[in-house]
Order: C-alpha cells, then sequence, then structure tokens
C-alpha cells in the first residue's frame, strides 16, 4: 500500500532557510539567517511541521531565555508574522503546514515606532 | 566653594525659568500666527474662486499647471489625478518621523486638504528625522510647527492643525471630514484605535511604522467596504486579531531609530495615499475580472541592511471572524466612544519592574559618596557593572564601570537551564559573561549594576543573586536607582544625556 514516491521523497532530510526580523534576531543571537536541517520524518512517523520547527527553534537556536519574547501558549507570540515562502502562514495552513525542501519561513515581529 | 555651588544653583534655577517663559512666549506666538494665517487662507480662497469663475475653460490656477506639471505629465496621475489630489482630503494622525515626511510630500503633490493631528511638542531629540521641524520650532506644538513648514512648501492646501493626541472619544468625529487616513503613530493602542475607525467610517488606511534600521508598510481596508463584506481589504485586527505584550514594545526612545529609515517609510506612505486617490474608479457596472485588478493586500518591510531592502509578502483577507469589518463584529463607533471598547486594556501597559526591595538599591548620589575617591586602587574594591548595549556604553559611562550588555547575560545557560539537570549547576555558578576576578567566590567587595532609566539593572542583579553570586547575603549586589538619569540629575549635570 506504501507509495513509494512519498517514501523514498521523504527519507531525504530537509533543509530549510529561517529568518528573524523586526528585532526578533536578537533573540537569536543577533544572526538574522539560519539554515538549518530537519529531519524527514520524526519520532512518531510525521513529518515536520510549523509546530515542530518552533519547538526545534527554542531548543536549539533560540539565545535569549525570555523565551515568552517568542513563544506564548504553544504557538507565535502575538505580534509575530509567520511567512512561507513569502505569504502570511494563514493563508497555508498556519502550524499545520508541512516543511518542504528549500522552504523560507521568516518570522517578523511588528514594530511600532514612527 | 560653597559660594560658587549657590551662583551655580541661582544660574540654573534662572535659566530653567527663562526657558519656561520662552516656551510660553513661543506658544502664544504660534496661535497668533495660526490666528493670522487663517485670515490670510480665506483672502487666497476668495481669489481662487475669483480666478476660477473668470477662466473657467483651466480647471487650474496657472500656477498650478506649472507647480504639478512634471507629476501630471506621468501616465498614472494626468490631470485627472491631479484634480482628485485637489479634492482629496487626508489626515495624518502623528507628525513625528513618518508624519513629516509624509506629509511633505502630500502637501507638494497638491493634496487639497491635510490635517494633522497630535498634542506633542517639538524636543530637540526629534529633529534627526522629524524632517519638518525647525531647531527654532523647539517647544511649539508639532503640528503648528509641521504646518508653518509645509506652508511654506505649497501654500494652496488648506492645513488643519489638531493640537491634541487622538482620543476613542473624538476619532469618529476628526476622521469623518476626511477621505484618507495615514497612521503615522507610534503605539499599539493608538493603531487599533485608527483602523477600527477607519473601517467603520468606510475609509482607506495606510498604516506603517519604523525602529532602529526597519519599516513596515501596509495599505489597509482598501477597498473600503462596509463590515461583513468580503471584498474589502483586510483591517489591522484581521492581520493582528491580539495585540503584542506590553513588555515587547519597543520605541524609538529605547531602541533608536536612523532617520532616513523611519522617512523612508513615511514618503512611502505618502506614494500609497497618491496612488489610492488616483487611481482609477473600478466601475460597478462593468465586469470586475477586466478592471484594473487591485494589488492583493501586501505588508512591505524595508531593512536597511539587509538586501534587498524591500521585501514584499503576501497578507490574508479579511478575517471571517474579525471584531470590526465581518459580520460578527462586536466594535462599533458607539462602543469606541462609549470608551466599553477599550484600547488602553486591550493592549496593556508595560509594567515597569519593581523586582528588588529598597535594600536592594542605592541612589546615585550614595552611590557617589561612598566612591568618590577615584583611586587606582579603587576598582578592586568594588565593580560597577553597567548592562547597556555596547553602543550606548561607547556615548558615556561611569568611571571605572565595565560593560556587561543585559542581552548578554540573559542569553546565557539557557540550554543548561532548560535540560535541568542538577548537575550542571554547579558549572553555571560562574557565568561566563562575569570576570573571574570579581565572580571570586572570596570577594565579598560590593557590585553594582547600573542602566540607563533603572530596569534593566534590576533584572540583572535579581539574576545575578539567582546565580548564588551574593554568597547567600554576604556580598552586596545592588542598582543605581534610576540609572544614569538619576546620575545626572543628582551628581554630574554635565553627564550627557541622549
Amino acid at each position: 500500500m506504501a507509495d513509494t514516491s512519498n517514501v523514498a521523497q521523504g527519507e531525504f532530510p530537509v533543509p530549510i532557510t529561517v529568518e528573524f526580523t523586526g528585532g526578533l534576531e536578537l533573540l537569536f543571537g543577533n544572526e538574522r539567517k539560519h539554515k538549518i536541517v530537519l529531519p524527514a520524518r520524526l519520532e512518531d512517523g510525521s513529518r515536520p511541521n510549523i509546530s515542530y520547527l518552533l519547538k526545534y527553534l527554542v531548543d536549539n537556536l533560540m539565545k535569549d531565555q525570555r523565551i515568552d519574547m517568542f513563544i506564548m501558549e504553544d504557538n507565535v507570540r502575538p505580534g509575530i508574522l509567520v511567512l512561507i515562502n513569502d505569504a502570511d502562514w494563514e493563508l497555508e495552513g498556519e502550524e499545520t503546514y508541512e516543511l518542504q525542501q528549500g522552504d523560507n519561513i521568516v518570522f517578523v515581529s511588528t514594530l511600532h515606532g514612527g | 566653594m560653597g559660594s560658587l555651588d549657590e551662583t551655580c544653583a541661582s544660574l540654573r534655577a534662572q535659566i530653567t525659568a527663562t526657558e519656561a517663559q520662552l516656551a510660553g512666549l513661543k506658544r502664544d506666538l504660534a496661535n497668533a500666527e495660526q490666528a493670522a494665517q487663517g485670515e490670510t487662507a480665506t483672502t487666497a480662497e476668495i481669489q481662487h474662486e475669483d480666478h476660477n469663475g473668470e477662466g473657467r475653460r483651466w480647471p487650474l490656477l496657472q500656477e498650478e499647471y506649472k507647480r504639478y506639471g512634471r507629476q501630471m505629465i506621468v501616465s498614472q496621475v494626468g490631470l485627472k489625478g491631479q484634480l482628485k489630489l485637489r479634492s482629496a482630503k487626508v489626515l495624518l494622525v502623528g507628525a513625528g518621523g513618518l508624519g513629516c515626511p509624509a506629509a511633505q510630500y502630500l502637501a507638494g503633490a497638491g493634496v487639497g486638504t491635510i490635517g494633522l493631528i497630535d498634542g506633542d511638542t517639538v524636543e530637540v531629540s526629534n529633529l534627526h528625522r522629524q524632517v519638518l521641524h525647525r531647531t527654532k520650532n523647539v517647544g511649539k506644538y508639532k503640528v503648528d510647527s509641521a504646518i508653518e513648514s509645509l506652508r511654506e512648501l505649497n501654500p494652496h492646501p488648506t492645513y488643519i492643525a489638531h493640537r491634541t493626541h487622538l482620543t476613542p472619544e473624538a476619532a469618529p468625529a476628526v476622521f469623518q471630514d476626511y477621505d484618507l487616513i495615514l497612521d503615522c503613530t507610534d503605539n499599539p493602542a493608538t493603531r487599533y484605535l485608527i483602523s477600527d475607525t477607519a473601517v467603520l467610517l468606510g475609509k482607506p488606511l495606510v498604516s506603517a511604522s519604523a525602529l532602529r534600521t526597519e519599516g513596515q508598510l501596509m495599505v489597509l481596508n482598501n477597498p473600503p467596504r462596509a463590515p461583513g463584506d468580503k471584498t474589502g481589504g483586510p483591517c489591522y485586527r484581521c492581520v493582528f486579531p491580539k495585540p503584542p505584550p506590553a513588555d515587547s514594545v519597543v520605541s524609538c526612545a529605547d531602541g533608536g531609530i536612523l532617520g532616513p529609515v523611519v522617512g523612508t517609510m513615511g514618503v512611502l506612505q505618502a506614494l500609497e495615499a497618491i496612488k489610492v486617490i488616483t487611481a482609477p474608479e473600478i466601475d460597478a457596472a462593468s465586469d470586475v475580472t477586466t478592471a484594473h485588478p487591485r494589488d492583493p493586500p501586501s505588508l512591505h518591510i524595508f531593512s536597511a541592511y539587509s538586501s534587498p531592502l524591500v521585501r514584499t509578502i503576501r497578507l490574508r483577507s479579511r478575517r471571517a471572524n474579525c471584531a470590526v469589518c465581518s459580520a460578527e463584529a462586536t466594535v462599533t463607533l458607539d462602543t469606541i466612544k462609549s470608551g466599553s471598547t477599550d484600547y488602553v486594556f486591550f493592549c496593556g501597559s508595560a509594567s515597569l519592574p519593581s523586582l528588588l526591595g529598597p535594600e536592594e538599591r542605592i541612589s546615585a548620589r550614595e552611590y557617589s559618596e561612598r566612591h568618590s575617591t577615584v583611586t587606582s586602587d579603587s576598582s578592586r574594591l568594588y565593580t560597577i557593572i553597567d548592562v547597556r548595549d555596547e553602543a550606548q556604553f561607547g556615548i558615556c559611562s561611569l568611571d571605572n564601570s565595565i560593560n556587561i550588555p543585559i542581552s548578554k547575560i540573559l542569553s546565557s545557560g539557557h540550554s543548561a537551564g532548560s535540560q535541568g539537570a542538577d548537575n550542571e549547576q554547579q558549572a553555571a555558578q560562574i557565568p561566563s559573561w562575569l570576570p573571574s576576578e570579581v565572580a571570586s567566590s572570596e570577594s565579598t567587595n560590593p557590585i553594582y549594576v547600573v542602566c540607563r532609566l533603572g530596569n534593566d539593572s534590576q533584572i540583572v542583579v535579581k539574576k545575578m543573586k539567582e546565580l548564588g553570586l551574593d554568597q547567600h547575603g554576604k556580598r552586596f549586589i545592588g542598582d543605581i536607582r534610576g540609572g544614569l538619569r538619576s546620575w545626572k540629575e543628582q551628581v554630574d549635570s554635565s553627564f550627557p544625556e541622549y
């Protein structure tokens, strides 16, 4: 029953680019752009999605201890937009979106100065 | 020495009094000028009408053809667009870093009525970016200072000064008389108020913001349609249904801002406003698909140190459960005016940390008295840590102070903490950011922490105590109450304030 083409694709790790802007980069060692590689499958056999990515970023990339400046109630905190390949993540299924090879994920904190 | 001190104190008092008097005079002058200009404007309008009356063949004045010719020959504008600009009424909320350049280009382009609303007065620290204000106008209302410059640039438009901050009670009445709103403000509560009012009155909104080296721009509620009509453009609440936590909001005063960055955003607001005003009407009768497609809702992000400088992202359309622009809307003009939509409560206010007890804090004067003699040895008897970032430390700092930015302090030990292993606590006792001679468990020399205003310093003191650096109370660790601002007030008036 297994879809062979899917399995073959699924076994490759998923390299993606993650960017932080609007001041969020300050929480990630003041680096805007990060290249990371996610596993093809998680322990439960599912593919890595945005929810997994958020946890991955906090555990592996975040330098600042103020986690609630990035995550609140297991989701990005209010005032942060998530962009999947230059589109609002709400156009792509939000945290359930499964990451594809070469995806560009941008986290933008809103600015208020003027 | 005593009498010299007294002389200085007396002179300072005299200067303060004279400055207050000067500010008062400037305000009186502004009001008088405003009244005088009101009279001149009326005369000018009458002349304008006479002109139109005698030469009905030409809708613009001779001078206006010359003045606006270079933009009128651009095909997107033309005479038709110029006439639309002349009959347009645009309100700019905020006459600061965004409002100044935006108003400048809208006035230059010949927008017929330009309203400015802002209750602030001009400060010296505004001048590097708020390009309509002049040094001589420090202390004057920003809207008066801005309109003075705008009149010199273009005397044709009608300028309306609202010398007050936008309040929920007044917002609907103020917005009513305008066709298009520009959000040039600096705080989330006002941004939600502006968006809600604009949606409920059917006005398109051009919203921008800027901080440090970045800016953001959106055209919202475009096209402006009634709440519940899904073909209308999204509003601020559709994009940001929940406000950010108040503690995460950074102002230009705290985070800094480059003039050309906020200037770019203001200029882009003027551009988007001109595009909205001069856009060809979409004929309701004609087939929608053949009409000019409007730009999809977008967020433009400007980043001065990135390439490309601007990236544009596609935004969602109207949110089906939006509190303002959906069929399920709960916010109305009445709930805004009555205060039952409470913007201050919605957005919260940043809680200034008051983490330390009085015994853990000393005043700037007390610190200076304890350690007034600066000798080569003195640095060994105590440690003073300045937790501002490197750029601020480079501007000015206290003698003997060492710089350890709070970002560095808060980013250490995270991985150890998240693993939560008990045996790692020993290693975390002496954090890598602390010089070893300071961290030595044999020393009980006091550690003082200082920052700009006395907020971050409290966080750091608390953190150091959590790490056990105070040796269970044997070693004093505390902060300077009120930070470097009180150092200037209480100890050294020559210390720079930035």
